[in-house]
């Protein structure tokens, strides 16, 4: 099949010409890139990408196809998708449509045929840039001047975009045709647990569900009392988009749940806002952290845990008050914080992702781990 | 954890010698763990029997022991050197099995030796399927349905319950030898009998067949704190039913989610914790069903693996360097990430491309053997390359195979020109291509491109070959664009823009550069290129270079460019941004072997390896490329830089273009480089050492004629045939016996002796396609004579002589099948010197500058040249450990421009080294069942071994005992010999035999004529003759060593029967009188006591002290 030419144009004046894929039109975004070798369905239904164009540095995409049951979210979030070959044929068993045509159905704008080696070099070197994907425009001027038009992903908030509006029930999901992890021993009981949506991961879900734990999702912008009104026996601070700081209703609630001394669990952005609420700081990563294979070591074990990550920003340590907070977990590659606890609050959060999906299994624990505080009188 | 500070000394054991199944990716692993150890400053022993390898060089372990890997041999090993651990891990299953016998007999603990890496239980439940299944079934872990049986009898009734097809797989042997599939109760019988025969502890297990399922592995490390990680996914092209070793391969896994990867990584982490791996390295097999992902774990080594290798080729993680690592006490999170340097082991390789393996087979050299694959692993090397995708990397590995492939298809040597067919041929073929494309051969891949091409939809083909559509998709793609060079549209301008001489900056011309770029992003070669478009390879490559069209060099990185790499090993892919910077040193390229196969293997990578260690010491930058992933070579950390590619004209060419070296050499690699020499030469690129001229003088064999009569240096009469008549006239001329064999070779018949008219015309009938052209070549054969290898160097002013070996059997097999003894032991000095001298003129007059290989032969008391190779050869390795002399490095610093007499060498004798060396060769005759066991003029050993001693008898045992030949100290020999063998030579050997205390049992003719000697022995029939016969006699434990040579075609039967049997059970089976007469010596020589043990740098100490 011919497809249509596409465009990506970087803030810096870098230029890529391939092959257009999905939607027809344009999209622009802070382009990062992801180093996983699976998962880019997961990927395209992770509210965490929303306002990013996400390039896969894994050069065969659409292998596999897409399938009904390895879903994060109702939908894609992300603004544009970039890779290197896109496999108009997939073979899996569960596969029931191919990428392209998933693409196409949530008018997603995607680029193959390029680079992609060449593209993540240059966002290594020069720092996750502003970009558009284009299959309708291809004056090189004017790409330019509307990625450099884009709000930087610094300051600007996407959880609210990406939030559920209402609260809801969690259903256990659709767990499908691949056996799900079996929930670690000891976690029988059943508790109430409200999740704040930041744009949370379905697997979060799942995974909480799993430990027998009875979930309400709220919007991220529920007011705390409402939340506690519901009267949980413990809250996760889910994952999310763009910048924790710009997210101050959270902070805000995050406070009042600290306050409230309910077992709190924050991942990704949920961490930053927990960090934020302590008093810490927070700050823009140069590339961020994309992939399913970071080494991060647990302090209070001494076990080297294979991580998914999913972040642009990262706590920063010195801004934490360490006669309250202790650094738990420690990125092995770069050093950044990922994970601290409260010395005296039952509150703890990672900044990636224990729930995997996609990436390893690694890190469940920390799902018993929540449910065991719950436990606690 | 730190290291571990209670152990000081670490035994480390090899694989022994190349076999099917255990190749140099053993060397590669060994190495790796040899040097990290030392750089922890650990004392390191090493125990290795082939002397072809880099681990076996005296600079690598402290005390290196060529010496039989039996249990007593390195229990000698222990006594003299007291290591506080063995390290079993990095010697293949040869290794774990000689470790597993030291643990249970007593020795380790009786010496205070522990097993590092892996401990027995976990060796045992790893190889134990009864265990393994317990282990995995306790871990929640689903294996196949299967049952061990212990005779046929219980094995039917596990067949009633498994139904067929049932897979055999007998316990405890090597790459799965002995195995099968079968598919009714007749078939499964034979097959458990076979099986039941093979395995050493008598059991076999009887399978669920999965044939058709999609096969995938795991490479999986583990530290003292239970950390895992998972370095790579494989996933089989070929599905389930194919061993992985017989099985084109990917990496990473292609068609699984991540839902469906993350619960194989679940499995595997249980698995590893399970089986109670500690630390280090296993590679897990799992078997998918493709409809419902039903997943089953097959099969886990507990060591590293020719997996392991490929894996740590693939993703630049180095498995067994690690693994060793973690073996002496640190954990993943304290070791660096050598590539990146600044991230630590514990994490999963990002790779950015895909990676292919292709094996490689040589069924032309094993007359009688088919061709099918199955469970059992056939192939004798294999070849990998890296692309951007499957497609690229799919054609780059298929033209690395060194078997005149170009890629997938197109380039000349298809199996059918579809393009020339009517339709109703077309549907023959595609009737023909179905049925043949349900058995797996070795050219099934190549077939694919046909089929596909005559239009057999890829649900078809999926059905028929169970391999997965998503690959039969990507071949469809190569075949369309192939299809649309060779007649579409863009193909057709293509044609018009590259048969155009200059650059006419058309529209025209920028939209074939885009054709042209697709088509070498699909992996095309020019050689393909030419063929589809009809234009000489040199027009493609000219216009492809005019049009912008080169390879960009990517960097292996383990991360996919998330970290910066520091490591500089590169592969080629037509996308946009190199990324390797040539710098402005001084720098030579080396090119390697290209995958193993027989007649060249492990020998050429160590020469190359020995190489580049040269030519840094001389300061140069060293460049490789090579494509065998087994390799020390493609070991990232070899040389400075490292160039993951095939060795065709056109990889290597851009490669040059790129670096621009002041040098290239191609004399180490064996003939693969050697192909390609001349055309490097004529673009221009300077070939280090003796001259692609002086090369090609030495092989044509009129112009080395004029040059032998000059140097008045006699040579066996010979002559040319290109038709049956003209080669009966040659015979007649030379006189019989000949050896003819074709001036090229094409699949199949190569070499043989022909003793008279018929056989000839047989022979010339047979060698299909004689013609002017490619003419036979007919050598009078010297019968019963000497044969003797010199390996030399010269600079084209001196010649040192490295070493003089005298080959045990006589004329007539093939040097690299011949067992050898450096230094000769029946030769007079005066027939030495003329070979000598014979050497030095001939090197000079060719004017080699670095290494050359001479073999000569005697009869008569007439010295004869067979053959001049100015190159490397594969005794090279065998002569610089025994004679202790270093000649790779010393043939490098001459072909750098250095004089021999400069480098105080010239003074070395190895007339007067004080010990003995035996090479010996291996062949997989246990393998290949249906071969036959007599030696000839065609190589077929896949492997070597050394045996060195103070004296010969030793040696000779210590070689044979490497070579896994146990010979007997006593019992019952069986000798039936040809009537030409009906000598004074066979009496003297079987009355040495006697005087030994060996009884002898002969067939009716040789018990006559020993009879009439006064030889007593007991006459027994052969298999024809009624029963008991020769191979019951075997069969029943009555026979401990066989004496049988080559009777002729009526015999054959017997002869078939009787190696069979003896190879079954492990019975000495001697095919020659002089291999009989050494045999004697060495049971002499183990009768009279226990066979020392001695390292080489000993031998080596001692060898100077007495030069």
């Amino acid at each position: 099949m011919n497809r249509p030419a596409a465009r990506l144009a970087l803030e810096n004046g870098t230029f890529f010409t391939g092959l257009s894929i999905g939607a027809e039109g344009e999209a622009a975004g802070e382009v990062v890139f992801n180093t996983g070798m699976t998962g880019y369905q997961e990927v395209l239904t992770d509210p965490s990408y929303a306002g990013q164009i996400v390039t896969m540095t894994y050069p065969l995409i659409g292998n596999t196809g897409i399938n009904d049951e390895d879903v994060e979210s109702q939908r894609p979030w992300l603004a544009g998708f970039v890779m290197h070959e896109y496999s108009s044929f997939p073979s899996n068993w569960r596969s029931r449509r191919t990428l392209d045509d998933y693409l196409k159905e949530h008018d997603i704008v995607a680029i193959s045929g390029i680079d992609t080696r060449k593209l993540t070099r240059i966002i290594r070197t020069t720092g996750a840039m502003r970009g558009i994907v284009s299959t309708v425009e291809f004056d090189d001027a004017r790409l330019l001047d509307r990625a450099r038009a884009i709000p930087g992903m610094a300051g600007s908030d996407f959880a609210k975009v990406v939030t559920c509006r209402e609260p809801f029930h969690w259903k256990a999901g659709v767990e499908g045709s691949v056996p799900p992890l079996p929930a670690m021993k000891g976690a029988a009981a059943r508790h109430r647990v409200a999740v704040v949506d930041y744009g949370v991961k379905w697997n979060i879900l799942r995974r909480l569900a799993a430990y027998g734990n009875e979930l309400t999702v709220f919007p991220a912008f529920t007011p705390a009392e409402e939340v506690l009104a519901s009267r949980p026996e413990g809250i996760i601070l889910s994952n999310g988009p763009g910048d924790p700081a710009a997210v101050s209703y959270g902070i805000e609630a995050v406070r009042r749940f600290l306050d409230s001394g309910l077992p709190l669990f924050g991942i990704c952005l949920g961490h930053q806002l927990m960090a934020l609420a302590l008093g810490g700081g927070t700050y823009k990563l140069k590339f961020g952290h994309r992939g399913i294979n970071h080494p991060v070591k647990n302090l209070l074990t001494g076990a080297v845990e294979v991580t998914t990550q999913n972040h642009g920003f990262a706590v920063e340590w010195s801004s934490m008050d360490e006669r309250s907070i202790e650094l738990t977990h420690v990125n092995l590659n770069d050093g950044t914080v990922e994970g601290f606890r409260h010395r005296e609050l039952p509150a703890f959060s990672v900044q990636y992702h224990p729930e995997a999906s996609a990436g390893p299994h690694d890190s469940d624990y920390l799902f018993a781990q929540f449910s065991a505080i719950m436990e606690k009188p | 954890m730190p290291k571990r500070t209670d152990i000081h000394s670490i035994l480390l054991i090899g694989s022994g010698p190349i076999v099917i199944g255990q190749a140099s990716e053993f060397d590669y692993s060994g190495t790796q763990a040899c040097k990290v150890l030392r750089e922890e400053g650990y004392r390191v022993v090493l125990v290795n029997s082939n002397p072809a390898t880099i681990m076996t060089d005296p600079e690598i372990a402290d005390a290196t022991y060529i010496e039989p890997i039996t249990p007593e041999s390195v229990e000698s090993v222990i006594e003299r050197e007291h290591p506080d651990a063995l390290l079993p891990t990095m010697g293949g299953q040869t290794a774990l099995n000689v470790a597993v016998a030291l643990a249970e007999g007593g020795m380790l603990d009786r010496h205070g030796v522990q097993l590092i890496g892996a401990n027995l239980g976990a060796i045992k439940r790893a190889e134990d399927r009864k265990l393994f299944q317990e282990a995995l079934e306790g871990a929640g872990v689903k294996t196949p349905r299967g049952r061990f049986v212990r005779s046929v009898e219980e094995g039917v009734e596990a067949a009633e319950q498994i139904g067929f097809p049932a897979i055999i797989r007998p316990s405890f042997t090597l790459g799965g030898s002995g195995g099968g599939t079968a598919y009714n109760m007749e078939e499964f019988r034979e097959a458990v009998r076979h099986g039941l025969d093979t395995s050493p502890v008598h059991m076999v297990l009887i399978e669920e067949s999965l044939v058709g399922w999609k096969e995938f592995e795991l490479e999986v490390m583990r530290d003292g704190k239970d950390n895992v990680v998972i370095v790579c996914s494989i996933e089989n092209l070929d599905p389930m039913g194919i061993h992985t070793g017989d099985s084109i391969t990917v990496a990473p896994a292609q068609t699984l989610t991540d839902r469906e990867y993350q619960r194989m990584r679940d499995a595997a982490k249980r698995i590893i914790r399970a089986i109670g791996v500690e630390t280090g390295g296993s590679n897990i097999q799992f078997a998918v069903h493709p409809s419902t992902g039903r997943m089953l774990a097959i099969e886990m080594n507990p060591r590293v693996s020719r997996s392991s290798a490929l894996a740590s080729k693939a993703t630049g993680f180095p498995i067994a360097k690690i693994a060793a690592k973690l073996a002496v006490g640190y954990t993943l999170d304290e070791i660096p990430n050598d590539i990146t340097k600044e991230t630590p082991a514990s994490f999963e390789p990002a790779i950015d491309y895909v990676v292919v393996k292709v094996p490689r087979w040589d069924f032309e050299k094993f007359k009688g053997v088919g061709d099918t694959l199955g469970v059992q692993m056939k192939s004798v090397g294999e070849a990998m390359a890296f692309g951007r995708t499957f497609k690229e990397a799919l054609q780059k590995a298929l033209r690395s195979l060194e078997i005149g492939r170009f890629g997938l298809g197109g380039d000349g040597k298809d199996l059918v020109d579809v393009a020339s067919l009517s339709d109703e041929q077309k549907g023959e073929w595609r009737r023909k291509l179905r049925a043949q494309l349900h058995t797996a051969r070795p050219d099934r891949i190549f077939a694919l491109w046909s089929a596909i091409q005559l239009g057999v939809p890829t649900d078809d083909l999926c059905e028929i070959t169970g391999i997965d559509p998503w690959f039969l998709f990507n071949l469809k793609e190569i075949v369309d664009f192939g299809g649309e060079l060779q007649s579409g549209d863009a193909g057709r301008e293509l044609r018009g823009v590259c048969a155009a001489d200059a650059s006419a900056g058309t529209v025209r011309e920028e939209s074939a550069a885009k054709t042209l770029a697709r088509a070498k992003a699909l992996g095309f070669s020019d050689r393909q290129m030419s063929h589809l478009l009809r234009l000489p390879e040199r027009q493609i490559r000219s216009a492809r270079r005019r049009l912008g069209i080169v390879p960009a060099f990517k960097t292996v990185d383990t991360c996919a460019a998330e970290f910066e790499a520091y490591t500089p090993y590169y592969y080629s892919s037509y996308d946009e941004e190199g990324e390797s910077i040539p710098s402005t040193r001084k720098k030579v390229i080396i090119l390697g072997g290209g995958p193993n196969r027989i007649g060249q293997g492990i020998e050429f990578d160590y020469c190359c390896v020995q190489g580049v260690f040269a030519l840094r010491k001389l300061g140069y930058e060293t460049i490789m490329i090579n494509c065998n992933p087994e390799t020390v070579s493609t070991d990232y950390d070899t040389t400075d830089k490292l160039y993951f590619e095939p060795l065709t004209l056109e990889d290597v060419l851009s490669i040059c273009e790129l670096e621009r070296p002041d040098g290239l050499i191609v004399s180490f690699g064996g003939q693969t480089p050697l192909r390609i020499a001349r055309a490097l030469e004529d673009d221009g690129w300077p070939i280090l050492g003796t001259s692609p001229e002086g090369i090609d003088l030495a092989e044509d064999r009129a112009r080395f004629g004029e040059l032998l009569d000059r140097l008045r240096i006699t040579r066996p009469e010979y002559g040319t045939a290109t038709s049956i008549d003209e080669a009966v006239a040659v015979a007649e001329r030379i006189g019989y016996p000949v050896l003819v064999r074709p001036s090229y070779v094409l699949g199949g018949r190569a070499m043989e002796i022909v003793y008279q008219t018929d056989a000839l015309r047989t022979y010339m009938q047979l060698a299909a396609g004689v013609s002017p052209d490619h003419p036979v070549l007919v050598d009078r054969f010297l019968e019963d004579a000497f044969e003797y290898d010199v390996d030399a160097v010269s600079d084209s002013h001196d010649v040192l002589i490295g070493g003089i070996m005298e080959h045990i059997e006589e004329a007539g097999i093939h040097s690299g099948d011949s067992a050898m003894v450096l230094p000769p032991y029946m030769v007079s000095n005066e027939h030495l010197e003329e070979m000598i001298d014979s050497t030095k003129r001939l090197a000079l007059a060719i004017g080699v500058k670095g290494l050359l290989n001479i073999q000569f032969a005697m009869k008569d008391d007439v010295v004869y040249v067979l053959e001049v190779n100015p190159r490397a050869s594969r005794t090279v390795p065998f002569v610089s450990k025994a004679a202790g002399i270093p000649l790779v490095s010393i043939a490098t610093r001459v072909m750098t421009g250095h004089r021999l007499r400069d480098m105080g060498v010239l003074s070395f004798d190895f007339r007067k080294i004080p010990h003995v060396a035996v090479k010996e060769s291996v062949f997989p005759f246990a393998k290949f069942p249906s071969v036959s066991m007599f030696l000839g003029p065609e190589m077929r050993s896949t492997g070597e071994v050394m045996g060195i001693d103070s004296e010969f008898g030793a040696a000779v045992a210590k070689a044979e005992m490497s070579a896994g030949t146990a010979l007997p100290l006593g019992g019952t020999i069986l000798v039936t010999v040809n009537d030409r063998d009906k000598n004074e030579k066979i009496l003297e050997i079987i009355r040495g035999y006697v005087r030994l205390g060996f009884s002898v049992m002969a067939t009716e003719g040789t018990s006559r004529f020993l009879c009439a000697s006064d030889v007593e022995n007991r006459r027994v029939m052969k298999v024809g003759e009624g029963r008991p016969n020769i191979a019951d006699h075997v069969r029943s434990g009555a026979i401990q060593l066989v004496i049988n040579t080559p009777l002729g075609e009526e015999s054959r039967y017997d002869e078939f029967a009787i190696g069979h049997a003896a190879v079954e059970h492990n019975v000495p089976f001697i095919t020659t009188l002089s291999a009989a007469a050494t045999a004697v010596k060495a049971i002499e020589r183990m009768k009279s006591g226990p066979l020392g043990v001695r390292s080489l740098q000993e031998y080596n100490r001692n060898g100077r002290e007495e030069r």
